[in-house]
């Protein structure tokens, strides 16, 4: 070790995750997670050093079960001496496709991801957003049972994402499951069933968006019509901000009756009262700090 | 041939045939076959033996380099640029992606043999007028090239597997080089004694013999090759080359793609 191979890295501890079939699954992470070996583990590019996963019911290293499976990498780079036609024919042909269905198929897919006039332009032509548009191509050609993408909207114009997006929710609606890595964490919020929390290689949370995110903070946010916020409200502690004609105010939960007291009393137009929901971001960002705060402890 | 094979090798012949450093090597060999009318004209009496030895060893020579700078990017090259996650993320197995590269690598260097050969024939043509019987040995000494160039193929492929393109083209250059003199190194370890003797030895049997392979000088004199001969180098380059191909498979198989 060190001098003639390099110095092994624990890149992913034990993770045990199972992801329901149709379901959008969300694997979150800040950068350098895990994310990209997990994926990487699950495609057969990287061997375990322990552990098994299952896909479809099949072991990943039985090579009928890629036939099933869609693969985006991060950042994905194909032959740029290619046409994208070309390209997407040569990945059909890999994947069984062959024969009168391939031709038909690649216009589809070129279709499908907003490409259908640069078919026979080179690679090396298009930009990276494009590139990654080919790369979603390329991973649904075959209509695969599943599809991973890593980090799908990167490189993408807000409309690019979108897009995405949608073509997301499409095959989830055509009974696919779609596993995909973020940290855009308004993508996970926006899209999936149910997100993994990884950090420093850990699974640190799993569960449906919903649930992660239905804490209340134990604070509400009031809105009123008025231009100014009166004393006894700012006696609460409540955090304001006035942006025109309306005043947003945050405050404890059990401050809620008082300062409604004191709305009646001013005669200030009440426009909405909402507990304070967790974020998914907040979450995150809440999850990331303990889990540091963990590993802090332990060294 | 498996379809996948199939698909992975055409591909590779594609990219070659789309390389600009591939048509540059061509036209330099194209204007060494060239030459050697130019100089077979100014070599009186000699004319053949000069165009058919300049000739053959352009196509030789021009091949290994290409079968080595091509040869030596095939797998490197895939992992650097990470186009190989999504090809072995289908059911595509890893042997079967090497084989498919070495088949679309050897494809492209027996057609650009093809095409080099067609350029000696017109040259010997030019200085001769007319063929003769012995030219035929010619195209022997044009498929033990094309031999030479499946060990090559398939060395570039095994240093390709597990090193970086510089190291690759070193080793399978030094490899050239050394097995262009095996026979020498044969004839020295019949001559050593004690340890040097079993090294020697060793290393003779170890590295290709790509002088067995090289009969340009005895057929650019009209000497005939035994059928014997064709039948050994045959057998020693497929040989030799699936050795090889076994070996990057292996280091492959292993390999982690980061």
């Amino acid at each position: 070790m060190g001098f003639w191979r390099k110095r092994p890295k624990c890149a992913l501890r034990p993770l045990h995750l199972n992801v329901e079939e149709g379901e959008i699954f969300g694997f979150l992470g800040p950068n350098g997670a895990g994310k990209t070996t997990t994926l990487k583990m699950l495609m057969g590019l990287v061997f375990p050093t322990g552990g098994s996963a299952r896909i479809l019911g099949m072991d990943i290293n039985d090579s009928t079960v890629k036939a099933q499976i869609g693969f985006l990498p991060e950042q994905p780079y194909f032959y740029d001496y290619l046409t994208a036609r070309e390209l997407l024919e040569y990945y059909g042909r890999l994947s069984g496709v062959v024969g009168k269905d391939l031709s038909p198929r690649v216009e589809k897919v070129l279709g499908r991801v907003g490409l259908p006039d640069v078919g026979g332009v080179q690679l090396r032509k298009f930009s990276k957003g494009m590139l990654q548009r080919v790369g979603i191509a390329q991973a649904i050609l075959h209509e695969p049972k599943v599809v991973f993408f890593d980090e799908p909207m990167s490189g993408l114009d807000p409309m690019g994402r979108r897009e995405v997006r949608d073509l997301m929710e499409q095959l989830k609606a055509e009974g696919k499951t779609v596993f995909f890595s973020t940290h855009i964490l308004s993508d996970a919020e926006a899209l999936c069933d149910r997100v993994a929390v990884i950090h420093l290689g850990e699974l640190r949370a799993v569960g449906a968006v919903a649930d992660l995110t239905s804490g209340v903070q134990g604070k509400v946010e009031i809105i009123w019509e008025g231009t100014s916020v009166p004393a006894s409200i700012k006696a609460l502690g409540a955090e304001c901000h006035i942006t025109g004609d309306t005043v947003r105010a945050v405050l404890a939960e059990e401050s809620q009756d008082l300062a409604l007291d004191v709305l009646r009393r001013e005669r200030l137009r009440l426009v909405s009262l909402v507990p304070v929901r967790t974020t998914l971001e907040q979450y995150f960002v809440e999850k990331l700090k303990r889990s540091e705060k963990t590993a802090g402890s332990l060294v | 041939m498996n379809s996948r094979i199939a698909t992975i090798a055409s591909n590779t012949f594609r990219e070659a045939v789309r390389d600009r450093v591939l048509y540059n090597l061509i036209g330099f060999a194209v204007l060494l076959s060239g030459a050697a009318i130019l100089v077979g004209q100014i070599s009186i009496d000699i004319e053949k033996l000069v165009v058919i030895n300049l000739g053959l060893t352009a196509v030789s020579l021009f091949g290994v380099v290409i079968a080595i700078f091509v040869g030596i990017g095939l797998v490197s090259k895939e992992i650097e640029k990470r186009t190989l996650y999504t090809v072995l993320s289908r059911p595509v197995r890893r042997w079967e992606f090497i084989v498919g590269k070495f088949f679309g690598l050897a494809g492209t260097l027996v057609v650009n043999a093809f095409f080099m050969a067609i350029g000696v024939f017109a040259a010997l043509l030019y200085v001769a007028h007319k063929f003769q019987k012995p030219d035929g040995w010619v195209l022997v000494a044009l498929y033990f090239i094309i031999l030479q160039f499946l060990i090559i193929c398939s060395l570039a492929l095994l240093f390709s597997s597990f090193s970086s393109p510089l190291l690759s083209a070193v080793f399978a250059f030094s490899l050239f080089v050394i097995g262009t003199f095996s026979e020498d190194l044969r004839n020295f370890a019949g001559m050593a004694t004690g340890l040097t003797k079993w090294l020697a030895t060793a290393v003779a049997y170890l590295i290709p013999n790509f002088s067995a392979l090289n009969v340009i000088s005895s057929v650019a004199h009209g000497q005939p090759v035994s059928g014997q001969l064709i039948v050994y180098n045959t057998l020693y380059a497929l040989l030799y080359a699936i050795m090889a191909l076994c070996g990057a498979i292996l280091i492959f198989q292993r390999r982690n793609l980061k």
